[in-house]
């Protein structure tokens, strides 16, 4: 058991939920309210800091009756302790908890990776876009279990909206490397990238 | 050479038309001279590697070079399954290929989609590009992929340069598509162990 679980329940009180020991990993269960709290406390606080967010990502069991949970994966680099933090959200409500960008930068796509497959909303986050999926997908959250397989629309239907996506508007500018030289780019390509059609899809209403 | 007759009791003549000794010639030079647009993504293009590398080396066919640019290529080579992220990428690769330009779909999953029957796969190449050669196996042997490639030489030296519709480009219509949207659906329909899925659960 990660010693760090008891001081999460000293220091938090009633936030902390069960304390689970599955298979040498410690798991602790926050209330989503105070989740941010906890994570910041467990990276600047504890001892020993937790400084590698490892993983962001989220559960969605069969059985209807579970909870839909989001987990934290932390490791202490100087300790090599890991623990995970789970918060459980009721799947058939609203899907939000606090986005954790600001404690570790490399949350940035993995809450990005969260939103686009499970539909879950990180408040605060810089940048909410879908990150596998273009951003005009319109069929839902693909890992969320009432997704069918083969997705909601008809393969036609499919094919159409993914050949009339501009392949060049995946990328923003902030995502492109020559964001720096921005200005010194040709004129054409400038205009190009600034006009931002990656929400668009042409022929369509 | 079809069509060719050597004059009775001379070596030194021969008829033939005009018009297939033309066809002889380019589609000779053409098929054994592909220059190959390898468009990889997954298993099948280690296997495409294996095909190009020396043991059983793509040069014996006129593909020395490996053209890894649109532009300069005259066969499209989709090795791996194609997402739906991808298809207007492999769409646009396609319409910047010069004419005459072939396409090849290798493995299970550039043909039919393959295992991957789900939300995120296109279900076959040819819904969104022409297909000239289809490779099965998954993936498929360096071997598998030659005798592709020879199909395909086949197929060129038998194409009429005189069919005025034979170098027409198929561009996508005005719906943003390159079939009827019954017929994408109708070539994207499960088979084998997918039939058991549903699309509603």
């Amino acid at each position: 058991m990660n010693p760090s679980a008891q001081a999460l329940q000293a220091t938090f009180g009633n936030a902390i939920g069960r304390v689970v020991d599955a298979r040498g990993e410690t798991i602790v269960y926050v209330s989503a309210a105070k989740v941010r709290d906890v994570l910041a406390w467990l990276k600047n606080t504890a001892a020993p800091g937790y400084d590698y967010l490892v993983d962001v990502t989220a559960v969605e069991y069969r059985d209807r009756e579970r909870p839909l949970e989001v987990v934290w994966f932390l490791r202490s680099l100087a300790s090599t302790q890991d623990l995970r933090i789970k918060v459980e959200l009721d799947p058939r409500g609203e899907l939000a908890v606090p986005s954790v960008v600001d404690l570790w930068a490399g949350a940035n796509w993995l809450e990005r990776e969260v939103y686009d497959m499970f539909g879950v909303t990180f408040t605060g986050h810089p940048d909410l876009r879908r990150i596998l999926m273009w951003e005009t997908y319109a069929e839902g959250y693909p890992l969320r279990k009432d997704f069918p397989l083969r997705g909601r629309f008809s393969r036609s239907e499919q094919v159409r909206q993914a050949l009339n996506v501009n392949p060049e508007g995946h990328y923003s500018m902030e995502e492109l490397a020559i964001a720096e030289s921005y200005d010194e780019l040709p004129a054409e390509m400038r205009d190009r990238l600034a006009r931002g059609d990656r929400a668009r899809i042409p022929n369509s209403e | 050479m079809k069509h060719v007759e050597t004059v009775k009791g001379s070596d030194n003549w021969l008829t033939t038309k005009f018009t297939s000794l033309v066809n002889w010639a380019v589609n000779q030079s053409r098929a054994n001279s592909l220059w190959p647009m390898p468009f990889g993504t997954a298993c099948c293009a280690i296997e495409f590697m294996a095909t190009a590398a020396s043991r059983f080396d793509l040069a014996r066919f006129g593909m020395e070079r490996q053209a890894f640019s649109p532009r300069q290529s005259d066969v499209l080579i989709c090795a791996g399954r194609l997402p739906f992220k991808l298809a207007p990428v492999i769409r646009r690769i396609y319409d910047q290929m010069p004419q005459p330009k072939w396409v090849i779909s290798m493995g299970a999953c550039a043909s039919t989609g393959g295992i991957f029957d789900n939300y995120a796969m296109v279900q076959g190449i040819d819904t969104v590009v022409p297909v000239d050669v289809y490779v099965p196996g998954c993936p498929p042997r360096p071997e598998g992929l030659l005798y592709g490639i020879l199909m395909l030489h086949k197929k060129i030296k038998g194409e009429d340069l005189f069919d005025p519709t034979l170098r027409d480009e198929h561009l996508l219509n005005d719906k943003g598509l390159r079939l009827e949207p019954e017929q994408i659906d109708e070539i994207s329909e499960p088979f084998g162990n997918s039939v058991h899925q549903f699309r509603s659960a």
